[in-house]
């Protein structure tokens, strides 16, 4: 039996093919401004014999293909399980949303919170910063970790934040501190998503987000705990969504 | 709706383009909501009709009341007593606050962080699309949350008529001495306004009236009981919300007509969603006309809404008034004891609302409850909070929502929602 499951998020989709318990293809591709063709031309030339689709983009998927679809909360904490099975608490910061799942013995949602609709704390909001701060992506938290001292961030709000770094910066503050602090302020907004799920061990951080080591550290440093990042982070929905094998939520 | 009403409208002052813009919303907005439901009960044709003719028909019948010299008076509160109102022949109806109007405008006179139900309420009467609001002789605003009560001093100096009743926000002796005051004080102001005394046996017919109306509710949210549910949530809804302007003896007829028939619906085994659907409760802040938005993600989703604890619902309807007594004072103590019992979240502390959401729950079997907040919301999301914290203790499954009447949300929410159907089943 070969499944798929593909999660079309608002930046990225990913794809993932999985036959007898094994992942034998993922592919990823910007979600663009037509998010369908793209996750069309993705699925192009993959043979399968159940789909499933979740993301933010699973209905307008639905609509055009009439596949089943299933929400991100449920396609993470199935991923997710079949990633680490004993893991508890799930954190995805993706590109415009983040979610804190708690899920009980048996792998099974008990408890989910998400954002709301703004992008505060979320790897949009790192990447507007590290554009005005000159770093790339991929740096950003690099730089930040070479801070000495962490400056405060008082705006959540991505427009505020962003005049508030620009003033920062012609006070002659250093960038790798102003870096710090914006990493603080996206991990003080996950604390709180996940202290309202309650954060058990293990706990799992997907998304985007995930592959900044700033954030996973400072992360690690205020749970005091350990957390799980798997390989890649970006394809846990869709690897849930490839193991429900066309079924829906 | 026909052209003979643009004199009627244009009579009562409303700017026609405005309204004309409203109404093609409204309709569009109700074709893609209810009219694309299936299994609906032929009951609801009824509703439909009042609804295709909330700014005509009904408004026609309200103006020939009052050449007949009858009044008509507004409200924003289920605290107002209809049964006062009722008592004089005048007809009380619910102004709604369920859509964004003139939000611009409305942003001149109030902050930004206002609850969409104020800004509402006034954005109709700037954008002069209600005629409602323009027929009213008397609008009542009542001492309530303080965003009511201070945008109110606002309103003041838009509209000739208001009347402000004040509030007790405790359920002490002392809170109810209040309300009983303050509804004396409002028998007076109606009995004034109406040249109409309320003696005893018009106090009587009054409350014969509003009770037969709510009996009707009670015996159509009774029968949501059953599984599969004979009527949508979104369906329960709009009767509900239509109660509030409807003529109450022909509404209490047209849903006791309406019961027969989920009746037999339910000795079939018949219902709008199959048997073991999710069943949701819904509970927080009013759902005025045309505010359906969250019913109808949740019954495009998956599930089916089975009870609304609100005050377009069963905290606004629940309870009787006693009429067995023979005396205008005595049945004023009745009314009273009635109104009382409201749980609204401007109360404090208000144990009571949280014990009916547990035993709503329960009664209606709810596989989970969705607490429903508006943004700015202070009491109700206030409340959210220890609601939540409660139902997870007994086991409930619990979403909190907050949001406002933009759509702009609408995909999130739809995820939240599917998500916690799924969590649920
Ligand atoms: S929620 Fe409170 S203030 Fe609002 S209508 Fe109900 S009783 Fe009145
Ligand atoms: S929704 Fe809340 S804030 Fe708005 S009027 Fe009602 S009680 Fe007041």
């Amino acid at each position: 039996m070969r499944n798929v499951g593909i999660d079309i998020g608002s930046r990225t989709i990913e794809l993932i093919v999985v036959e007898g318990g094994e992942v034998i293809e993922s592919k990823q591709a910007d979600s663009g401004f037509d998010p369908m063709t793209q996750a069309g031309a993705l699925l192009e030339g993959v043979g399968y014999d159940h789909i499933t689709a979740t993301g933010y983009g699973r209905h307008l998927f639905e609509l055009a293909l009439d596949v089943p679809t299933v929400t991100e909360i449920k396609a993470y904490a199935v991923g997710a399980n079949a990633l680490f099975p004993d893991v508890q608490t799930i954190l995805d910061i993706g590109g415009q949303d983040s979610k804190a799942i708690s899920l009980n013995g048996s792998g099974k949602v008990a408890k989910f919170e998400m954002n709301d609709r703004c992008a505060a704390g979320t790897g949009k909001f790192l990447e507007i910063m590290a554009h005005t701060l000159g770093y790339s992506l991929d740096q950003f938290g690099v730089g930040a970790l070479e801070a000495k001292n962490g400056m405060q961030i008082s705006s959540m709000c991505t427009v505020f934040a962003e005049s508030e770094v620009t003033s920062l910066v012609a006070r002659g503050e250093d960038r790798r501190d102003i870096a710090l602090g914006l990493h603080r302020s996206v991990v003080q907004r996950a604390l709180s998503m996940l202290k309202r799920v309650t954060v058990k061990e293990p706990i799992l951080f997907a998304g985007g987000v995930a592959r900044n080591p700033c954030i996973r550290l400072l992360l690690e440093e205020t749970l005091g705990a350990n957390i799980l990042v798997p390989e890649n982070p970006q394809m846990v929905g869709a690897l849930g969504a490839a193991i429900l094998g066309g079924k829906s939520g | 709706m026909s052209e003979d009403y643009r004199g009627m409208w244009e009579n009562l002052g409303l700017d026609l383009v405005a309204h004309d813009a409203l109404l093609e919303v409204l309709g569009t907005g109700y074709g893609d909501i209810y009219l694309a439901q299936n299994d609906r009960p032929e009951g609801m044709g009824y509703f439909d009709f009042v609804m295709s003719e909330v700014h005509g028909l009904r408004i026609k019948e309200l103006m020939d009341e009052k050449a007949a010299g009858r009044k008509v008076i507004g409200s924003f509160c289920v605290f107002v007593p209809e049964e006062i109102v009722r008592a004089t022949d005048a007809t009380l109806v619910g102004l709604c606050t369920g859509a964004d109007f003139a939000t611009d405008e409305v942003e001149t006179l109030l902050p930004r962080n206002t609850c969409a139900l104020i800004k509402s309420a006034f954005g109709f009467k700037l954008g002069k699309a209600c005629p409602y609001l323009e027929s009213a002789d008397m609008i009542v605003g009542e001492n309530t949350c303080d965003g009511k009560k201070k945008s109110y001093e606002i309103f003041n100096e838009l509209v000739p008529n208001l009347y402000v009743m004040d509030l007790p926000q405790v359920k002490s002796v002392e809170g109810r001495a209040l309300l009983k005051a303050e509804y004396l004080r409002f028998k007076e102001a109606v009995e004034q306004l109406t040249g109409v005394t309320i003696d005893a046996e018009r106090l009587k017919s009054g409350i014969e009236i509003v009770n037969n109306k709510r009996k009707a509710i009670h015996r159509l949210t009774g029968l949501r009981k059953a599984d599969p549910v004979p009527i949508s949530g979104l369906d329960a809804l709009l009767a509900n919300q239509i109660s509030f302007y409807d003529d109450p003896v022909r509404f209490t007829e047209s849903v006791n007509k309406m019961c027969d028939e989920l009746e037999q619906r339910i000795e079939k085994k018949e219902g709008v969603f199959s048997e073991k659907t999710p069943r949701i409760l819904i509970s927080g802040c009013p759902m005025a006309v045309p505010n359906w938005k969250l019913p109808w993600i949740i019954e495009t989703s998956g599930a089916v809404i089975v009870g609304e604890e609100s005050c377009v619902g069963e905290r606004g309807a629940r309870n009787l008034t006693d009429d067995s007594r023979d005396t205008v004072e005595e049945l004023m103590e009745a009314i009273v004891d009635r109104y009382f019992q409201v749980d609204c979240a401007i109360f404090t502390p208000n144990p009571d609302r949280l014990e009916h959401i547990v035993e709503m729950a329960r009664h209606y079997k709810a596989d989970g409850v969705i607490h429903y907040g508006l943004q700015f919301c202070q009491p109700y999301l206030m409340e959210a909070m220890p609601v939540e914290k409660a139902l997870e203790e007994k086991n409930i499954p619990t979403l909190r929502i907050d949001t406002d009447y933009s759509m702009e949300d609408v995909g999130q929410l739809k995820t939240r929602v599917e998500a916690f159907i799924e969590l649920i089943k």
